[in-house]
């Protein structure tokens, strides 16, 4: 298991060290931040050993925090354990920077005592470790109120306490997608896939148990093998169904339930959590395609010329668009013509980032670029990263519908159609690359 | 108020100024120099003299305060034995604490105070704990028992908290039972032989059930406990699977990656043909994909278990090719292990994508990166042959861009394509040639080298390239050394008119200007193998090669297995058994998955001592495998790269079974010629008759046979008498807790004994061994027990000789020769089958009466009769008459027919059974003729082959006879 937890700053200082385990020394410390802080080469796994020492590390900001241990340790629970760590930090006191780590020192000592008891990990729910990790010290709790801590600690719903009471029942549904796309200079598609998460923020009374419904293919057919036949549902529903590659839940979801049912039941946490992740590669709608023209003209010019047409519904409005398309290092200057938007050379980052606020669905807008290069006598060619995108649009890529999200509480008085939902889609690019 | 004010205190003093504040009475004062302290600490900064002060400051109501005491407390209790005591009363107080928060404190921070003295005080406390009422002092008073375990184990036995812990896996609280179930698998871990986690179906059956409620860290707990488990049969293995698959759409990577390695573990037992079983290998794919869009640390530890996966059960992602596929901005280590996984994933359907892709990468930056792209490209060419042609052209392309590593890796990997296809594309050796002298490292110059030796007939001037790389020969690693050495004597075979000096000048450098012991070595055989005889030289230098494997890089079988049982853990991300990184006793045990028991399919792993005891199998496999392959170097095959040395892919009984099998053989084979030599000084002889063994044996590992080989006095004075089998490996330690047990069979003054040798290979002292055999063919029993009186300490061993009685009960078993035993020793019983030489079983009144010969000659029906060969036998019939009378094989009569000899002998079986065989010697032909012919029904049932067999090996033994 763990046997140290060990928070450096930028220059290899420590500012947090936790030892649970015998078998690792202070000088652990120094060996961490000589052979990989402080080494001159780029990192080259997350995992080192050094001196039949084993270090996890993951980096947030300029921030390392890094696991040491010398057993045959779990360790995808490690780095897990590692970013449940940083969300609970991040929950409790914002930003993970060397600043708040060190006004927070005694908060994350207390912090590293509760979740990880002797290189275990325990409960690291930040909605009950909120209820008796306070920094105020546990004052004038009546007994009830600690054998309900320790219950909820313990407990088979850890994630949420009870004799919650809202005035308003409320519930915010976000399905947020990233779409990915690799394609090739010549518009094939070589990989997509569309990454989701629905995302909620619920403000409900009581203990509700709640119920998801999506356009997930399985799902749709389970039902409609219940009672009406498969075509005929698809018919009444009206709406085409979607195949979800696979999806992976919060743990509030029952997924021995999932998997003989396919629905998904739940008791929520309070506030905002991540209720499940999907992914999805058939049928994928790409909101943007980009067609790059790169035409050498000599050895010190290089014309660039880049289409992008919107692929969706015209009454749909895209936002934040932006438009990279590399430039060699050894570029000299840069004229730029576009028809939409700014676009601009900025040569720090070896790019022309071309940016438009809002574009209508089927559009089309183009760029085009006349590069200056300044001759060199380097033999290597220049290895043309591919062109990226940046956009949002205001559907789901993957075309997934939230179907229903019905709310029972059978102790308090109020009913499902009580519960006021907001639903929203949001579609992202994630990496949305073309080769040139 | 911000505490980042603390990390800045570095006056001089200040330890007095922390003692005074520590002990004012204002309590705020009190506890801002507290924290002062613990930031010291944190620093690494000394503050163990403030000990009293800060001691003093525990007893208070502040839980803030109070927690930072404890935190420094840990820290120095060990520097401070003494003083530490001073903090018991008040931990014993606080496991009283009403509030249950303040009791499991107390007793987790006791737990972590390595201080014997205190361990005492923490016994009462900890056993109230571990039976509080609310549950959450359970959970901690659960994982302090480990605690208590790692400072004093006997203590913990001692006082009965092993059985407190088991009972909580029954306890109502899933968090309680998760931690015990994580405290009961590390102590466990530390007594490998303890039955502590004693899980049995109604154990299983509490922690699936808790499986379902608790944390995402305790289901980690539970399925990683559940790994070690082995389901009874394949009903019990399905069942547990249906259980443990819906965690394959948990969040929380770790516990996928948990319920992955249980799933995999668990299908090895269920039956291919099932239903099931491809349901579940169809489960497995999406959630594995998933993985891939965790946070980059995640996904390699993903894609370090995906490689392994793949290569254990490549149906699984054989589809998903894509996903692998390196995006622009992906960390470097996630790169290089997609690379890696899309090379076992390539194949003729995929090809051309892959390909595309490749060679979109080796146009990136980083230098490894490239490099391994490049060598993907030619490992594709390897793997698909319909691709070759297209990897080719684009090595080609990629040697264009004159990139230097690029060429130098591009070089590398195409010496490997001429190995794989011969013959097929010589014509880019011009463009390679071109590109001499940009390549500066030890591995392409050798590459290049190879391959201007290797297809010296083809380049017109091959010598000047040779020549020019002879000029600072001294300055070469020993790599490109040793291959300039073999290319230029190539060349000299090839083209004797021309390269005479230049292959004495590569001799002399060799053999009088180095210091290095190989290329001496080697430098002296090509030069003694040039003189003597240029014949067999052109023989074994220029032996044609065996091709070599298009699976590379493959992780040995064993070694896999013992991997997948350890996913998700640090042993699968460094590809290493625990063993090769964890000090002490944890993880020594050797973890490996279950046998598949359902029915649909051959057992998986043939016995071993079945393999070991036959013969050497006919057909050697044409790859060459055996990882620093000393017969392949003396083929010239060295330059190999290390690509090609993994072992053929095979199961892992088949792989233990047969090392042996050929292990012995190979041993016997070469003793008979180092015999044949006889010590003569003709060391051209051997070695012109060496390689007409050696493709045979190929295929085994190094072992002592090739000492032989040089030992040349080591065979004449082979003594006259039974033909005993060299030892093999019956039961291997893996198998057995440690106990290794290696033997043979041998007939010693008319009483067969069994030979045993033990190993303990275990940690602990093994005592009270007794040994029993099944019931078999010839009423084999141990006629006294196992004389093994002093126990056996680890790493020990014991040589032992059983006499065996012929009395005991007879079963008819198949082979007929087979024997079960079983061998119990104060850890377990253990059973193993072996094979015993029908030889052994000869008697010493087996003559027969000429008269009685005759007659029972005449009597035996034609049916009985059978009639084989035996090759190679440069022995006269007198010579062989002999040496078989040591085996108890007697000629009866010897006539001469023809220039024939013919030989009646007689054999009698310990049963009473007789065996007459005619063996037929005609001078100056090798080969041998027998006519067998039992004189019973039941000694017909003796295989043919088997009697062959064992003539043959005595026949083989007496050869030095001849010479």
């Amino acid at each position: 298991m763990i046997g140290g937890l060990f928070i450096y700053n930028h220059k290899g200082e420590v500012l947090i060290s936790r030892v649970y385990r015998d078998d690792i020394g202070r000088n652990a410390v120094d060996a961490f931040r000589v052979n990989v802080i402080h080494a001159r080469q780029q990192v080259r796994s997350p995992v080192t050993n050094i001196a039949r020492t084993n270090f996890f590390h993951v980096k947030r900001s300029n921030i390392w925090l890094a696991a040491v241990t010398k057993q045959n340790v779990n360790a995808a629970m490690v780095f897990e354990f590692l970013y449940k760590m940083c969300d609970v930090m991040a929950s409790y006191f914002g930003k993970i920077s060397e600043e708040n780590i060190k006004n927070n020192f005694v908060l994350i000592y207390e912090l590293l005592d509760e979740i990880l008891d002797f290189g275990y990990p325990q409960n690291s729910e930040t909605g009950s470790l909120k209820t008796f990790i306070t920094q105020q010290g546990i004052k004038g709790q009546t007994k009830e109120e600690q054998s309900q801590i320790t219950s909820q600690v313990t407990g088979q719903i850890g994630w949420r306490r009870e004799g919650i009471k809202y005035r308003r029942n409320e519930l915010f549904l976000d399905v947020l997608e990233s779409v990915n796309l690799l394609m090739s200079p010549q518009g094939q598609v070589l990989s997509a896939h569309v990454s989701g998460r629905v995302v909620m923020k619920s403000y409900l009374s009581g203990m509700p148990e709640c119920k998801f419904g999506m356009n997930d293919k399985i799902i749709i057919d389970k039902a409609g093998k219940g009672g009406v036949t498969n075509e005929a549902g698809k018919s009444t529903s009206g709406k085409q169904s979607i195949a979800i590659d696979d999806c992976t839940f919060n743990q509030c979801v029952r997924l021995s339930k999932f998997d003989s049912e396919r629905s998904i039941s739940f008791i929520p946490p309070d506030g905002e959590y991540e209720l499940m992740r999907y992914r999805t590669t058939k049928d994928i709608i790409l909101p943007f395609r980009v067609i790059p023209l790169v035409r050498e003209v000599g050895r010190t010019k290089l014309e660039v010329k880049v289409v992008i047409k919107s692929n969706f519904k015209p009454s749909l409005l895209a936002q934040k668009i932006e438009v990279r398309i590399p430039t060699p290092l050894n570029t000299s200057g840069v004229q730029v013509i576009c028809m939409k938007g700014k676009a601009k050379y900025k040569a720090s980052e070896n790019a022309i980032v071309w940016k438009i606020k809002r574009m209508a669905g089927m559009k089309e807008s183009q760029i085009s670029a006349e590069i200056e290069l300044l001759p060199t006598n380097d033999k290597k060619k220049w290895a043309r990263p591919p062109i990226s995108m940046n956009f949002e649009v205001p559907f789901a890529p993957s075309g997934l519908k939230v179907r229903y999200l019905k709310v029972f509480e059978s102790k308090l008085n109020y009913s499902d159609h009580d519960v006021i939902k907001w639903v929203r889609y949001i579609g992202r690019s994630g990496i949305y690359e073309t080769r040139c | 108020m911000t505490d980042s004010k603390y990390f800045t205190t570095t006056k001089k003093g200040e330890i007095f100024e922390l003692k005074a504040e520590l002990n004012s009475d204002k309590k705020e004062k009190k506890k801002e120099a507290v924290k002062k302290v613990i930031a010291s600490m944190t620093v690494g900064k000394d503050v163990s003299a403030l000990f009293p002060d800060v001691v003093n400051c525990m007893q208070t109501d502040n839980l803030e305060l109070k927690k930072l005491v404890y935190l420094y407390l840990m820290n120095y209790a060990k520097s401070q034995p003494d003083m530490a005591i001073m903090a018991v009363n008040t931990f014993v107080k606080d496991c009283e604490d009403p509030n249950p928060l303040i009791r499991a404190l107390a007793v987790r921070t006791m737990g972590c105070i390595r201080v014997d003295k205190i361990t005492e005080y923490l016994c009462e406390p900890l056993r109230k704990c571990l039976k509080d009422e609310d549950p959450y002092v359970r959970k901690t008073a659960a994982v302090c028992v480990a605690k208590l375990h790692d400072i004093n184990a006997q203590l913990v036995e001692d006082q009965g908290f092993l059985d407190t812990l088991k009972d909580l896996i029954s306890d109502s609280n899933p968090m309680v039972v998760a931690n015990a179930v994580a405290a009961l698998s590390e102590i466990a871990e530390s007594h490998p032989n303890s039955n502590l986690l004693d899980l049995n179906p109604q154990s299983i059956n509490k922690l699936l059930t808790a499986l379902n409620e608790c944390t995402e860290w305790g289901q980690i707990f539970i399925l990683d406990c559940l790994a070690n488990y082995t389901p009874r049969d394949d009903r019990e293995s399905q069942s547990i699977c249906e259980r443990v698959t819906p965690r394959l759409s948990h969040a929380n990577s770790a516990v996928v990656l948990s319920a992955v390695k249980v799933l995999m573990k668990f299908m090895e037992m269920l039956p291919k043909d099932l239903d099931y079983y491809g349901t579940l290998l169809k489960k497995l794919a999406p959630p594995l994909v998933t993985l891939l869009s965790a946070e980059p640390e995640l996904q390699y530890v993903a894609l370090r278990n995906i490689n392994l996966i793949v290569q254990k059960r490549p149906e699984i992602l054989k589809h998903e090719m894509k996903v692998f596929f390196v995006k622009y901005n992906d960390p470097i280590y996630v790169k290089l292990e997609k690379l890696d996984i899309m090379i076992r994933l390539a194949s003729q359907a995929n090809i051309a994508q892959v390909l595309a892709e490749l060679k979109e990468y080796a146009t990136e930056v980083d230098v490894d990166f490239v490099r391994k792209a490049v060598r993907a490209i030619g490992r594709c060419a390897i793997k698909v042959e319909q691709s070759a042609e297209r990897c080719v052209s684009t090595l080609l392309d990629l040697i264009q861009t004159k990139v230097n590593y690029v060429v130098q890796e591009a070089i590398v990997v195409i010496k490997d394509i001429f190995r794989k296809y011969p013959n097929k594309y010589e014509s880019v050796i011009a463009t390679l040639c071109e590109n001499l002298d940009s390549l500066d490292e030890p591995e392409a110059r050798a590459a290049m080298i190879w391959i201007v030796g290797e297809y010296a007939e083809r380049i017109d001037n091959a010598d000047e390239l040779l020549e020019s790389f002879l000029e600072g020969f001294h300055d070469e690693s020993t790599q490109v050394q040793l291959q300039l050495l073999t290319a230029i004597v190539k060349l000299f075979l090839k083209k004797p008119t021309e390269t005479q000096e230049l292959v004495q000048q590569v001799l002399s450098l060799a053999t009088q200007d180095s210091d290095n012991p190989d290329l001496r070595d080697r430098g002296y055989i090509y030069w003694r193998l040039l003189s003597t005889d240029p014949v067999a030289a052109k023989e074994v230098v220029l032996a044609e090669k065996p091709l070599i494997s298009e699976e590379t890089d493959l992780i040995e079988p064993t070694l896999l297995e013992e991997l997948i049982c350890h996913i998700g853990t640090l042993a699968s991300v460094y590809h290493k058994p625990p063993s090769a990184f964890v000090e002490g006793s944890r993880g020594v045990m050797h973890k490996r998955l279950p046998a598949r028991t359902g029915s649909g399919e051959g057992t998986e792993c043939p016995d071993v001592g079945n393999a070991a005891g036959g013969s050497a199998p006919e057909a050697a496999p044409s790859i060459i495998p055996s990882q620093g392959d000393l017969l392949g170097d003396l083929l010239n095959l060295d330059l190999a790269p290390p690509t090609t040395t993994g072992p053929t892919p095979s199961t892992s009984g088949m792989q233990m079974g047969g090392m042996d099998l050929l292990g012995g053989g190979l041993e016997s084979l070469v003793g008979t010629l180092g015999g044949d030599i006889g010590g003569s000084p003709a060391m051209g002889a051997g070695f012109g008759a060496a390689p007409a063994v050696m493709p045979a044996s190929l295929n085994a590992p190094v072992g002592g046979g090739l000492g032989d080989l040089f030992d040349l006095g080591g065979g004449v004075g082979m003594p006259m008498g039974a033909y005993i089998p060299p030892k093999t490996v019956w039961l291997p330690a893996m198998k057995a807790k440690g106990l290794e047990i290696s033997g043979t069979f041998a007939r010693r003054a008319g009483v067969i004994q069994m030979e045993l040798v033990l190993t303990n290979k275990a940690m602990s002292v093994m005592t009270d061994f007794a040994i029993q055999f099944n019931r078999n063919s010839f009423g084999l029993a141990p006629a006294g027990p196992l004389q093994v009186l002093t126990p056996l300490g680890p790493n020990q061993t014991i040589e032992v000789s059983l006499p065996l009685s012929t009395v005991g009960p007879v079963m008819k078993m198949d082979p007929l020769n087979n024997l079960q035993v079983a061998v119990k020793n104060n850890i377990d019983v253990f059973y193993f089958s072996c094979q015993y030489p029908i030889s052994m079983l000869f008697v010493e009144d087996g003559k027969m009466e000429r008269q009685v010969f005759l007659a029972t000659w005449k009597d035996i029906p034609n049916d009985n009769e059978s009639q084989f060969q035996i090759q190679d036998c440069h022995l006269n019939s007198e010579a062989a008459s002999n040496k078989l009378q040591g085996s108890n094989i007697f000629t009866i009569a010897k006539r001469t027919v023809e220039g024939q000899d013919m030989l009646y002998m007689s054999i009698k079986l310990s049963n009473g059974i007789w065996v007459l065989a005619e063996l037929k010697v005609q001078a100056g032909n090798p080969n041998y003729t027998v006519i067998e012919l039992p004189a019973s029904e039941i000694a017909a049932q003796i295989n043919a082959s088997e009697f062959k067999q064992q003539t043959d090996l005595n026949i083989n033994c007496s050869e030095e006879t001849v010479n």
